[in-house]
């Protein structure tokens, strides 16, 4: 529902509390695409467009592809935090393009806008998210069990669901991952990611494969590269508290037996 | 161009795709093509819960949620199958227990449920506690349980594979085919995203499931993504499109961007008021009151608005109010949607009643299929080898208006439904059936022609122009005359589709290229659901016509069943009822022509909707 101002000469729009008047922003977009003109260059693009209020920095992408370069190239979806399709690196911070406000980032200044690092580039803000994929797959993200299934649901306290909701929270957009410097410089490194999805399963009660995840996340790749930089705690755009995840996962291996 | 040759292919990998996936891939050779990475699919944006009578917190039972999923649906719900959902809905939860999700817990360590719109106990007697949840994330919850568990089975996937059309041995769309002739589906074509390559994907089963067309509208909690692929493919394939008319308008979408609040907002306490601070709902709905279906919800907001009690500077909203709720619950049991609140609208939901609007947010209608989810091609033939679930499909057990939590229980029931059959189909078939010479003639040309066109008109001017009319003429409130607005302009956008033309001409990751394939769907779903809500003359659950206020029984408690057909073709669609159902829109060289389907009723008559 829009409103129509009757007399739009006389009146002028009264704005909405707290609401932020349209103003004039400007996208500074790192380009790659192996099929210009640039080849296997990357090349910085500038674009101004005009933004409202609340809009995100998914909004002036997107008004940017419609309106002015439709080349330009990125994942999106649900455009509201949950699918996890548009992590991107804004003002070299990792952060949901959907979720960022423009208002949030100084649009005084051209906003950066670049792919996740530590991943293939694809074209312009899209990664090859195979190998943060794979190494998901690898640390067991399912639940293990032994013997007969229970008839109806297997109980479960509310304080041991309550052990592992955080890490339930996660919604594989690779902001931590792509955020971590030993992921930069190994890309071999399970990485947060995958090791917050091994979280969720070591910590629920009713799982009982975590010894061998711990094994796995015991490697020289695994949850020992981890330098506690914080970067990925940082970075969620679902506020899981990562580092203290990979810590637990840390300590567990101490104390856990296998 | 490449060629696979698989015993199920499931199109699509939200919770219907992804449940289909595991009945079918332990069976049968299976692969999952998907545009989407599984993990982004709409399922995941679901918040409140999956409705099941486990009876966990209070006394229910699976005959009490059949009667208010038929009486939610304004009875236009097939019985039988409504009866199917409410059965297995039980089991459909105990799986996904079993299968890891992380359900929120009772004291005594079972699932919790909580009481959500519509659901009720002893036939409308007062709300019951029926939906099983996990916080305010329960799709999140289940989207990841059915894709660990895909992960644990290995199940094959093509992941941002966009499926442009479906292989039939008949054409569908010209050949007159008897009643009880064998067609059958036989493979599907698809655009690799990431290559620009055409696969042919040859099958003995094919599961549609792709989910629902919510970006027909401006206002929508729907992903960017959900451009109605699968129900257009098959309507442009000759097949009906059932009940599209009926779309829901979930009543708590963030005022002005559309962005769910989930229902249980208001199942956990949620108060809705005006401008005046009254909970206006008392009026509309004196028994559950905030808790009544969606589809009076919509309606009862809208015409607080309509009537002067709007909120906000512009009276064009009203207020969702948890300030009475103690913030350590909201934490616990709505964290998510009180987030989107803080970040979207700058709203601390603690202490400031949210403004809230109805939003676009589920095709009732759809591929229409049996209980087993197997497509129909008329009013009872089957396309054989061809299975249709979750969104996409119609089955129907959402009627005319689906109450929540009853779509991640479609998306369970029917998605392991289609996949057995499915499997058990294929395994029974003979060897795979043959192509078509040219299997991927139509997908290239549709395509080179989008790419090659040198200059036009822009895919985006052309969408804002569907979402707004459909915004402004089909949304909670119809008639006759904005109805016959929406579709003049439909007329006009679907020539005006025809001289777009992208930038991008790339073959590498070309989402412009999609975004004007995708338009073309929009069209055709907007064009179809707009055709029928004219001929509906009557309101009944989401189709409200101001100019029809009535439901009435005598004329209209029949499916829809929208064909595309060419302009030569004969009038009469199969298995067409004579009466209101005659209706046939002309499109120049092509028309649209409406047959019906009869309702199946079991055990309740239709009574008036009261709550």
């Amino acid at each position: 529902m829009t409103a129509v101002l009757e007399n739009p000469a006389t009146e002028s729009p009264k704005p909405e509390v707290g609401a932020v008047p349209s103003f004039e922003v400007t996208l500074r977009i790192r380009r790659y695409n192996p099929e210009s003109e640039h080849g296997e260059e990357s090349t910085w693009d500038e674009f101004t467009v005009t933004a409202h209020g609340t809009d995100r920095v998914l909004d002036a992408l997107h008004m940017i592809k419609w309106e002015q370069d439709g080349s330009l190239t990125f994942r999106r979806s649900c455009a509201h935090g949950v699918c996890g399709s548009d992590a991107m690196r804004i003002n070299g911070r990792n952060r949901l393009a959907c979720k960022t406000l423009l208002k949030d980032v100084n649009p005084d200044k051209p906003i950066t806008v670049e792919p996740i690092k530590g991943l293939p580039v694809v074209k312009d803000l899209v990664v090859d998210m195979e190998p943060f994929f794979a190494s998901y797959r690898e640390i067991m993200p399912f639940l293990i069990t032994s013997g007969n299934e229970p008839t109806r649901e297997r109980l479960q306290s509310a304080e041991d669901r309550e052990r592992f909701d955080d890490t339930t929270k996660c919604i594989l957009c690779a902001a931590c991952t792509s955020s971590c410097p030993v992921f930069w410089t190994d890309g071999q490194y399970f990485g947060p990611a995958a090791i917050v999805n091994a979280h969720r399963f070591i910590f629920d009660s009713r799982d009982e494969g975590a010894t061998q995840r711990l094994e796995i996340l015991n490697d020289k790749e695994g949850v020992w590269r981890c330098r506690t930089t914080f970067n990925c705690t940082e970075a969620c755009p679902r506020g899981i508290e990562v580092t203290k995840a990979i810590q637990e996962v840390k300590r567990a291996m101490i104390t856990r037996a296998f | 161009m490449q060629t696979h040759q698989y015993d199920v292919v499931i199109v699509g990998a939200g919770g219907a795709g992804m449940r289909a996936a595991l009945e079918a891939s332990g069976e049968a050779r299976t692969a999952v093509i998907s545009k989407l990475y599984p993990t982004r699919s709409h399922t995941g944006a679901a918040q409140g819960g999956m409705a099941a009578a486990l009876a966990n917190v209070e006394e229910d039972n699976w005959e009490w949620h059949t009667f208010d999923t038929v009486k939610g649906g304004d009875y236009l719900v097939d019985q039988d199958a409504a009866e199917i959902l409410a059965k297995e809905a039980i089991d459909s939860v105990l799986d996904l227990e079993k299968m890891g999700l992380p359900f929120n817990r009772t004291p005594e360590g079972r699932i919790d449920q909580r009481r959500f719109g519509g659901h009720t106990r002893e036939h409308g007697q007062a709300a019951v506690r029926r939906a099983c949840y996990a916080a305010d994330r329960t799709g999140h919850m289940i989207l990841q349980t059915l894709y660990q568990n895909c992960v644990k089975q290995n199940v094959e996937f093509y992941n941002e594979f966009y499926v442009l059309d479906l292989l039939t041995d008949h054409d569908l769309t010209t050949e007159q085919i008897e009643d009880g002739a064998e067609v059958n589906a036989t493979g599907v074509v698809a655009y690799d995203l990431a290559s620009g390559e055409i696969h042919v994907f040859q099958a003995k089963a094919i599961i549609f499931a792709t989910g629902g067309a919510g970006k027909i509208f401006k206002t929508t909690s729907n992903a960017h993504t959900l451009t109605g692929d699968g129900m257009a493919l098959a309507y442009r394939r000759g097949l009906p499109l059932e009940d599209m008319e009926f779309f829901q308008f979930h009543p708590t979408g963030l005022a002005g961007l559309g962005i769910l609040l989930s229902e249980a907002a208001r199942g956990e306490g949620g108060i809705l008021r005006n401008s005046e601070g009254e909970r206006f709902m008392e009026r509309y709905a004196p028994t559950i009151k905030d808790l009544a279906p969606r589809d009076i919800v919509a309606r009862s907001m809208a015409n607080e608005v309509r009537e002067g009690r709007g909120a906000g500077p512009n009276k064009d909203y009203v207020l969702l109010d948890l300030t009475h709720l103690e913030p350590a619950h909201i934490d616990a049991k709505l964290p998510d949607i009180t987030e989107f609140a803080r970040t979207y609208l700058g709203i601390e939901p603690y202490t400031e009643p949210v403004p809230v609007y109805p939003t676009a947010h589920y095709a009732m209608g759809g591929v229409p299929t049996n209980i087993q989810g197997e497509v129909l091609r008329d009013s009872h033939n089957v396309v054989k080898g061809l299975y249709a679930a979750g969104e996409v499909a119609c089955v129907s057990v959402h009627g005319s208006n689906r109450l929540g939590t009853n779509s991640l229980l479609d998306i369970n029931v029917f998605g392991k439904r289609a996949g057995r059959s499915a499997a058990a189909y294929a395994k029974a078939a003979g060897p795979h059936r043959d192509l078509p010479e040219n299997p991927t003639v139509r997908v290239e040309a549709q395509l080179a022609e989008m790419r090659d066109r040198p200059d036009g008109e822009r895919v985006a001017d052309v969408r804002k122009a569907l979402q707004e009319t459909m915004d402004a003429n089909a949304q909670v409130f119809r008639t006759g005359d904005s109805l016959n607005e929406a579709l003049a302009t439909i007329r006009e956008l679907q020539k005006r589709y025809r001289n777009v033309s992208v930038q991008d001409k790339g073959k590498l990751f070309n989402t412009d290229l999609l975004e004007a394939i995708e338009l073309g769907f929009l069209l055709d779903i907007a064009e179809v659901t707009v055709v029928a809500a004219i001929n509906r003359k009557e309101s009944r659950g989401g189709h409200y016509r101001e100019d029809y206020p009535d439901r009435d029984d005598s004329n209209y408690m029949l499916h829809t069943m929208a064909y595309r057909r060419p302009t030569s073709a004969s009038d009469a669609a199969d298995g067409h009822v004579a009466g209101y159902f005659d209706h046939v829109e002309d499109f120049g060289d092509y028309k649209v022509v409406l047959g019906s389907k009869p309702v199946t009723q079991t055990r309740y008559e239709p009574m008036e909707r009261k709550y």
